[in-house]
């Protein structure tokens, strides 16, 4: 695609324009939104209608033709032989005319409705995945990542398809049927109807078929994923399969997930097979009708041999479009369904976002200041954090402990605003963080998460993902505090081995170790490790502090764990309980108090005497 | 035409700037999806799955081809119907036999329609589900090594993928017989109805055939590209889900929607040239449906005309010509259908063929509960490759009720030595006995049962908590559950949680913290109730209080077992009746803590650095360790 290497193309359009067309039209009824959503590319949308409608009025036209001709063939319509020979002439050319302007207003027809279908699922997948990235900490708590996953594939493809599943077959079958039932009951009443009887039988069943295929294929759906677990995590597991001996249960396990799934998928085949089979069979009952009395007509000398093969191949050409109600009616009911879970989603107001008038952030001395901040999470009733105040200036460390549930994580993620805290206020160089602009916050502020995603490139991109600009050396230099560099080095690619899902695996140390390196990278005013040292070993955490203290001077940080050892060398500690700070100082300050810290610095430095493993055997 | 090009990707995300060191998604484009269409040794290993259904498989064939006869008959009845009744010289009796034809025909469509499609289907359903269940089988078989160096992703995609293509693959392929029937039973009825006709209205068939050649490839490839593109794009989608705290951490929406951007946009171009390809024949097929009823309303209409030809001949060629180009369609497509299926037919042999490198002897024992629960390493010498040796020469003997730590730095052999109290993988050389046989001579079943493993990483599986705890341990009861759990101290918690012992562990336990699940793998470890128990102590650090549960529990886990723990905690190792300190696959020191210390060894190197948890200690501490211990 040379085109590409000449720059954005621009027969895409503006992405941001796209994101707000998608957003547009918030309380309409999802297929009327689809509709005007599709109908933002008015050029290709006309122009498969419009194909749609000459198509398939020239498709009705063949039988008539086909007819004519072997009335002429009889000799019927014209009564020298050589007049004759000319007009089946005529008759045939103007068949093959036909047909051949057919297939040239179906292909428009078929191509610009896939096209229009195609447009909009490019532009709802912009939309989609920009709300995913902007959607606040509380909505991704709470909805399942297979959810959106599940939505950002087969909800947007039920909206995406409506356009040609729904619309324009509609059109087409309203014009096949309306005017193929009108040009069949004008001609004759009686064989008209016989005709066209199969048509709401058929038109019935294939409606009910498709919504119980659909029922059933969610419910296979269902029976599979969960099969699919039992073997991803019997094969993920297979070491704790194999230390039980539990082949044998397991193989149980994926039979019984196996026979449900396979229940169903023949489920599946009986519905399908006892419809299509139900459908063929009317539609050559009302030939056969057809047949029959048309015959009868014709020897009664009422009806022409061509009139009636006109009439037979009428019900050929309506048989498939009339089978296809029931994709129609699916298609919108799926549409329905799935654009209103769809556009809910594209509609969720964002928790976090710039307040109106937002500015960047100045950073100035670099102090960190929370005060009397009070937070609870989203539906919990007990606060997770109750009047937590303290202050951080440029080239101190903080360090903060607690017991599990008593708030630290939850103290890091409001830094940079990934949750609003109820009450208080915390503030960076007295500004308050919800005042700025987000971007300017979170460049600003760091947090090294315990667990750390890697993405499945090369550890240089994952370096780098916070500032994918940044030069080389100051990658390099980062992995080197976060003493990684060593390690990349010695491996075939070096910074070029793809790590991630789809690459080389990594300890939890190396990850942390990457992971502060993506932190360090964008050189942050506050840095926050998050228990973010928990699986390297106290060595190499050292070696990373003394690295990291070189150019920490101009920066606070704060570092959460449950090692004390991390803490030692930390300005203040900071003690939670409960959401409360309940000791503050230095560590020789709060040993020397004698409290709740010294309790733990005790636990952790004498393991546990009392308990150890000797007393086992006796 | 390669759109997936990296670099021109990257100019066009970000034009005038410097190429950004970053992508989104990532995509394995799968190998050799256009190759042979027939392997005759695939095929003979496939039909052994068809087998067991061929009486089936022979029904449905028998019912295409009436379902074929059928199709061809119809419009040969209407032609019949026309000219014996309708015509000069026809009367109401023969068109109420032709009527009659008709209804029979169209009783053997209806049944044949049925038995073959619902035959079809269900076998090529019970023939999938065979299929994947005897490569899952397999894998259950399969030695460790093999699973070692094996991405779970990559069998699974033989588990599904591969799978459904043969399915896809059996289903057409009973179609395409009659496909076959009818192509040259309509050639065949045609001829014969009026050869000279008939020869010039099949003349448009091989145009179509020829279009066809030359389309398939081009077309293959654009359909196979807009394929690739749509996973690149659902990849690149899944991941900014999957990711999307790091990503709002590090402030990277705006370079990841451009990125992002680009990849649906090229997407949306091969989607749209996928479009082209499929929709181009349409026009083509009408031409040619076209032409053919024009040659057979000019040449047919003036042989009737000349009364050379009968008129419901003429409308049986029309009707069959409305059909003629169908199964040429479908025949075509079925080749595609079938390299793919041979593709995935190799695969899933592949899976098949991995030989189950550990077996029972004929004559193998079965260990019981009152064995005395001893284990011995003879002599032992083990490598995953033979160029590396894992363990040299290690002999020792672990007594009935004895807890024994190993400890050892990081690549001395710990967990191959766990690994093969276990039978996960054969000696070199020298023996490992359990209970006083080689373990060789046991049955894995019984091994399993009477060796309980703690591996490092808690795994656990999505269910209740109840079902993780009980496993497989099937006949255990619900109180042996809850006084297991009561006893590791996992009970509290648990009741805690919503549902108590029925609540549901989300993806692998994820709702849980890592202390919790550890104690979730110990309580299951101890409804196991083996003699002997292997241990991988956890390194994470744990937070204090749960760690000190953990170590609770671990003595109550070990109490009457015999315990063999890779320790990393000093408060275990200081615990155990005696330690074995392993280096480069050597036993270099064996005795309790006491002794060690005396010793003045590694351990007790080691011991004065002062860490509280051997794996805190740098590697290059431990060498400097190991040279002064040689040098003293």
């Amino acid at each position: 695609m040379t085109t590409h290497t000449a720059g954005r193309d621009h027969s895409r359009g503006d992405a941001r324009a796209h994101l707000a067309a998608a957003h547009a039209g918030k309380g309409r009824r999802p297929l009327v939104r689809i509709a005007l959503f599709s109908l933002r590319h008015p050029w290709q949308a006309s122009l498969a209608i419009g194909a749609t409608i000459v198509a398939s009025v020239l498709q009705l036209m063949i039988p008539r033709l086909l007819g004519h001709a072997i009335d002429q063939a009889q000799g019927i319509l014209s009564t020298a032989a050589e007049g004759a020979e000319q007009a089946l002439f005529w008759s045939a050319m103007t068949l093959l005319a036909v047909s051949v302007a057919r297939g040239a207003f179906t292909l428009v027809q078929n191509y610009f409705s896939e096209s229009v279908g195609h447009h909009v699922g490019y532009e709802l997948r912009l939309a989609f995945y920009d709300k995913v990235q902007k959607l606040s900490y509380s909505y991704h708590d709470k909805i399942h990542t297979g959810d959106l996953i599940t939505m950002g594939l087969l909800d947007l493809d039920g909206v995406r398809m409506f356009f040609a599943t729904g619309l324009v077959r509609m059109v087409l079958l309203s014009v096949l049927i309306g005017v193929g039932a009108t040009m069949l009951l004008t001609t004759d009443v009686m064989l008209g109807l016989l005709a066209l009887s199969f048509v709401p039988f058929v038109a019935w069943r294939s409606s009910v078929a498709q919504l119980t295929l659909r029922a059933t294929w969610i419910a296979l759906q269902e029976k599979l994923s969960g099969l699919t677990r039992v073997m991803e995590e019997n094969l993920g597991g297979i070491r704790v399969v194999r230390a039980f001996s539990a082949q044998d249960f397991e193989l149980d396990k994926f039979d019984t997930a196996s026979r449900a799934a396979l229940a169903l998928s023949h489920q599946r085949v009986d519905v399908r097979v006892r419809n299509t089979s139900a459908m063929t069979f009317s539609f050559f009952a009302a030939m056969g009708l057809v047949l029959w009395f048309g015959g009868n007509k014709v020897i009664a000398g009422d009806m022409s041999v061509g009139t009636l093969a006109s009439f037979l191949t009428f019900m050929t050409i309506l048989q498939m479009p009339v089978r296809q109600l029931g994709l129609m009616v699916n298609s919108f009911a799926r549409a329905s369904i799935c654009g209103d879970r769809l556009f809910n989603f594209l509609d969720e107001p964002l928790a976090i976002d710039d307040v109106p008038g937002a500015v960047d952030l100045k950073l100035t001395e670099g102090t960190l200041r929370f005060e009397d901040v009070h937070f609870t999470y989203p539906g919990a009733t007990h606060p997770t954090l109750a009047g937590v105040s303290f202050e951080a200036k440029a080239g101190q460390t903080i360090g903060i402990v607690g017991a599990p549930g008593s708030g630290k994580s939850t103290l890091a993620h409001l830094i940079p605003r990934f949750y609003d805290i109820d009450a208080g206020k915390i503030t960076i160089d007295g500004q308050d963080v919800s005042q700025v602009t987000l971007q300017s916050l979170r460049r600003a502020v760091a947090v090294v998460q315990q667990d750390t995603f890697l993405f499945t490139t090369t550890i240089e991109n994952n370096i780098a993902y916070g500032d994918p600009w940044s030069k080389e050396t100051k990658i390099e230099r980062a992995a080197e505090s976060a003493q990684l560099h060593n390690y990349i080095m010695g491996l075939p690619a070096g910074y070029d081995t793809v790590v991630g899902e789809r690459g080389v695996s990594l300890s939890g140390g190396q990850r942390q170790r990457l992971s502060i390196a993506r932190s360090l990278v964008l050189k942050p005013a506050v840095m926050v490790f998050d228990d973010s040292t928990a699986a390297i070993d106290a060595g190499t955490e050292h070696r990373i502090r003394s690295a990291i203290r070189r150019y920490a001077s101009d920066r606070v940080t704060l570092v959460i764990s449950h090692r004390l050892s991390s803490l030692l060398h930390a300005d203040t500690i900071l003690f939670l309980e409960d959401g409360k700070i309940v000791e503050q100082g230095s560590h020789d300050q709060l040993l020397a108090q004698g409290g709740r810290y010294r309790a733990l610095y005790d636990l952790q430095t004498r393991p546990s005497d009392n308990i150890e493993l000797g007393s086992a055997a006796q | 035409m390669n759109v997936l090009d990296e670099d021109e990707r990257e100019v066009a995300a970000f034009p005038g700037q410097r190429p950004p060191r970053a992508s989104v998604g990532s995509h394995r484009i799968e190998e050799d999806v256009f190759g042979k269409a027939y392997d005759p040794q695939t095929v003979r290993r496939i039909w052994a799955f068809v087998r067991p259904y061929r009486a089936k498989i022979v029904l449905s064939v028998a019912a295409v081809l009436v379902f074929t006869a059928t199709q061809l008959a119809i419009p040969l009845i209407i032609g019949r119907a026309i000219d014996s009744g309708m015509t000069e010289g026809g009367n109401a009796t023969n068109l109420l036999w032709a009527v009659a034809a008709f209804a029979v025909a169209v009783i053997f469509n209806f049944g044949a329609s049925f038995v073959q499609e619902t035959e079809v289907g269900k076998v090529a359903e019970n023939v999938l589900f065979d299929m994947r269940r005897a490569m899952f089988a397999q894998l259950q078989r399969v030695s460790l090594s093999f699973m070692d160096k094996t991405e779970v992703g990559r069998l699974m995609s033989r588990l599904q993928g591969d799978v459904n293509s043969m399915q896809e693959f059996l289903e057409t392929s009973v179609i395409s017989v009659g496909d076959m029937v009818l192509l040259i039973g309509i050639v065949v009825v045609l001829l014969s109805l009026d050869f000279r006709l008939g020869l010039l209205t099949l003349s448009t068939m091989p145009i179509l055939f020829i279009v066809r050649i030359f389309w398939l490839p081009p077309a293959k490839r654009a359909f196979w590209n807009a394929h690739e593109t749509n996973s690149i794009t659902a990849g690149a989608m899944a991941e900014g889900i999957n990711g999307v705290r790091t990503v709002q951490n590090l402030d990277r929406q705006k370079v990841n929607f451009d990125l992002f951007d680009d990849k649906a946009y090229a997407n949306l171009r091969t989607q749209l040239i996928g479009s082209r390809f499929a929709q181009v024949m349409v026009p083509i097929v009408d031409s040619l449906t076209g032409t053919a009823m024009a040659i057979v309303v000019v040449v047919g209409g003036s042989l009737a005309l000349n009364g050379k030809l009968e008129i419901g001949v003429i409308v049986a060629f029309l009707f069959y010509i409305q059909r003629f180009f169908d199964p040429i369609r479908s025949l075509t497509m079925q080749y595609s259908i079938m390299q793919r299926a041979m593709t995935s037919g190799r695969r899933i042999t592949e899976v098949l063929d991995i030989p189950a490198s550990i077996t029972d002897k004929p004559d193998a024992i079965s260990l019981t509960r009152d064995m005395d629960g001893s284990v011995e390493f003879r002599n032992v010498n083990f490598a995953y490759d033979p160029d590396r040796p894992v363990l040299k020469n290690v002999s020792f003997t672990v007594n009935p009720g004895e807890t024994v730590a190993l400890i050892g730095p990081t690549g001395s052999g710990k967990t191959s030595a766990m690994a093969l109290v276990h039978r996960f993988y054969e000696v070199q050389s020298g023996a490992v006995l359990v209970g006083g046989h080689d373990v060789r001579d046991i049955t894995q079943q019984s091994l399993g049962e009477q060796v309980a493993m703690v591996l490092q990483e808690p795994f656990l599986f999505t269910g209740s908590v109840f079902d993780n705890i009980r496993y497989n341990k099937v006949n255990a009861t619900r109180q042996d559950v809850i006084d297991a759990a009561t006893a590791v101290g996992a009970h509290e918690f648990i009741e805690r949680m919503p549902n108590g012992y029925d609540s549901i562990l989300e993806q692998r336990g994820s709702n849980l913290s890592l202390g919790q699940r550890q104690l979730l793998s110990f309580a299951r470890a101890l409804v196991a109730d083996a003699k002997i128990l292997v241990l991988d102590e956890a390194t994470a650090n744990i937070d204090s209080y749960t760690e000190r549960q953990i170590q609770k529990a671990l003595l109550t886990l070990l109490e009457g077992r015999t315990g063999m723990v890779i320790a990393h905690r000093l408060a275990t190792i200081r615990g155990a009746d005696r330690i074995f300190v392993l280096q480069n696959g050597e036993l270099i020191e064996t005795g309790n803590h006491d002794e060690l210390m005396e010793l003045g060894g590694l351990y007790a190197k080691l011991y004065n650095m002062n860490y509280s948890s051997f794996d805190d200690i740098p590697d290059e501490l431990v060498s400097k360790a190991n040279a002064k211990a040689a040098s003293t």
